[in-house]
């Protein structure tokens, strides 16, 4: 059975609205031009990235040919990359720190949310305004401390070290507190009238509820641990630490390293996202939508 | 147990918020508030890590109001921010209301843009780096030769360099403002384009008059997140300019990168808090700023 999409409500076109009802004619020309410069622009976005994965697939004779496709594909270069063993760990790394931040976000920015948002209590407003204004200081300016702090508990060169900063975000919060409005409390009183406790009703009741947020959130705190890079290289020192960011920047710097392997090593840090992003792509641009126009 | 029992029911909802709250509480007291203090404590120190700290008042500040490689890098900051963000918003504006127009292969086209936001801006850096060499190996050089027209330095030339540098960060960055702006134009009730149209008025008024207007929380969202996004540049100069951290002549240094070299390669650890409150300051400030004038009337 062939799989076909349902199609949505369609929206009217503010194009469509004002075209004058004159059937074929230059109006469709002009689509078609449109359609046209906008395919040539977004070919033109994807080209850096078309080409790191071509020139990854190069033998080394053959990449400063400018050609797209390569003559003999081969996966030769992963094989070199991966049996060095470095990127594996690093890759490893990145994905259990990035994993791990954003189970922490989803679970404390939704905590902090739900209760700033349901619960009425004296020093409310403070806590909301204080997490609030942390959005306005730079990560930039807490790095110094944040080192010296590393220093002293003995977290350098550690996955605690890479992470503590980032296990709570301020927008994190912020978000879900937007979205916990949108749960009737007559859901959480009914939920309290059935002998549920307050962690239960937060878990259980209204955690279902906020699901699309949720995933928004995930989206933008995986993405930015996954692609995070001042602080892991301030906090990492020794290559089996390295994130995969950290550790592509580095390898770039060996003197011995060709261009078709950087380009592998690239294309190693970044083709999961790509490929998450392709079979999630609906979703993920949804989310994009929700956590950019409700930050 | 006993003492909780005998809570009054609002007494109770407040022990549980509290609860809640009471680790993400310490967190933010802990690992934000407590090091802002901290940093700004240290501008006012002198201390190279491993010696004592010494309390020198404002010299860091005075140090920094006489350096000139600060005011080069001053300079740099501001250029990244007043050229990426009005091109990346005009460009962005631009496509996302033409992309809006498009019925065909609308979600393919959409995503050709939108890629490489989903991108690591340390591996673009670099195949940036590599487009950017020289012949043989640069593909845009090559690319020149093939057409035999002059070479071009990229990043080994201080005028080149700094637009070089930024082109990759307004690339990387476009496909999310693209998005943001076709969900404001979707936000747009449909009436107001059909009594545009019933009125016969053309599409430049109603992009003035009714479009652009209407989209001002999007157009204020996007420009203070792309500005903040600019003052803050660092992942692309860094490993562009590895072999030599700032390009020639410190033509692409960033603020945010003098931060990281007087900090972990100085170990400065006073003169880089200094730089750090004044990014701060600059961030407050630009924010402040673009918030009032856009928000006005």
């Amino acid at each position: 059975m062939a799989v076909t999409e349902v199609p949505g409500p369609v929206r009217p076109t503010s194009e469509a609205l004002l075209a004058k009802p004159t059937g074929r004619g230059p109006r469709d020309n002009a689509q078609i031009i449109r359609w046209l410069i906008l395919f040539a622009g977004g070919i033109l976005m994807v080209m850096p990235i078309a080409y790191m994965i071509s020139t990854s697939l190069k033998w080394p004779h053959e990449v400063y040919n400018v050609n797209l496709i390569p003559e003999e594909p081969t996966l030769e270069n992963y094989t070199y990359v991966l049996e060095d063993g470095r990127f594996y760990g690093w890759f490893v790394n990145s994905l259990v720190i990035a994993t791990l931040t954003t189970v922490s976000n989803l679970l404390f920015d939704s905590l902090v949310g739900y209760t700033l948002c349901k619960f009425r209590f004296p020093g409310r407003t403070l806590v909301f305004i204080a997490i609030l204004s942390t959005l306005m200081i730079p990560t930039e300016m807490l790095v110094i401390p944040w080192y010296l702090m590393s220093q002293q508990f003995g977290w350098l060169d550690s996955y605690w070290g890479i992470m503590f900063p980032g296990l709570m975000t301020a927008f994190g919060v912020f978000l879900m507190k937007q979205f916990f409005e949108s749960v009737p409390d007559d859901f959480i009183e009914a939920a309290r009238i059935d002998g549920l406790n307050e962690f239960q009703i937060w878990w259980e009741v209204a955690m279902p509820l906020v699901r699309p947020a949720l995933a928004a959130l995930a989206i933008f705190v995986f993405l930015g641990n996954w692609t995070a890079f001042l602080w892991p290289l301030i906090v990492t020192n020794s290559v089996e630490m390295y994130t995969l960011p950290v550790g592509l920047s580095g390898f770039g710097d060996e003197a011995d390293v060709a261009w078709e392997l950087i380009m592998t090593g690239a294309a190693i840090s970044t083709i999961p996202t790509l490929v998450v992003f392709l079979i999630f792509q609906r979703f993920i641009i949804r989310g994009v939508v929700m956590a950019g126009l409700k930050g | 147990m006993s003492f909780y029992r005998n809570l009054t029911i609002r007494q109770k909802r407040i022990a549980w918020a509290w609860t809640f709250l009471a680790v993400p509480v310490l967190f933010y007291g802990i690992i934000r508030f407590y090091p802002t203090g901290n940093a700004i404590l240290i501008s006012f120190q002198d201390w190279n890590l491993l010696g004592s700290r010494t309390w020198t008042g404002l010299d860091n500040y005075a140090k920094l109001w006489n350096d000139p490689v600060f005011w080069k890098v001053f300079v740099n900051t501001f250029q990244y921010l007043l050229i990426g963000t009005p091109l990346s918003l005009l460009l962005s504006f631009v496509i996302a209301y033409h992309l809006d127009k498009l019925r065909f292969a609308h979600s393919f086209l959409r995503m050709l843009y939108f890629l490489p936001f989903m991108t690591s801006a340390v591996a673009m850096a670099w195949v940036w780096r590599w487009f950017y060499q020289g012949v043989p190996i640069g593909l845009f050089n090559n690319m020149l030769a093939a057409m035999g027209i002059a070479q071009i330095e990229f990043l080994n030339s201080t005028t080149n360099a700094l637009p070089a540098v930024l082109a990759p960060a307004i690339w990387a960055g476009l496909g999310f403002q693209i998005i943001i702006f076709m969900a404001g134009l979707r936000a747009i009730p449909t009436s107001y384009y059909e009594a545009a149209r019933i009125d016969g008025v053309g599409w430049w008024t109603v992009l003035t008059e009714i479009t652009l207007p209407l989209l001002r929380p999007t157009i204020v969202f996007i420009v203070v997140f792309s500005s903040i996004g600019f003052l803050r540049i660092f992942d692309h100069v860094f490993n562009m300019t590895t072999n030599n951290p700032g390009g020639p002549l410190n033509s692409t240094k960033p603020l945010v990168l003098m931060i990281y070299e007087t900090a972990f390669t100085s170990f400065d650890m006073g003169y880089a808090a200094a730089q750090t409150v004044v990014l701060f300051t600059i961030l407050l400030i630009v924010s402040l700023i673009q918030l009032r004038l856009l928000r006005s009337d």
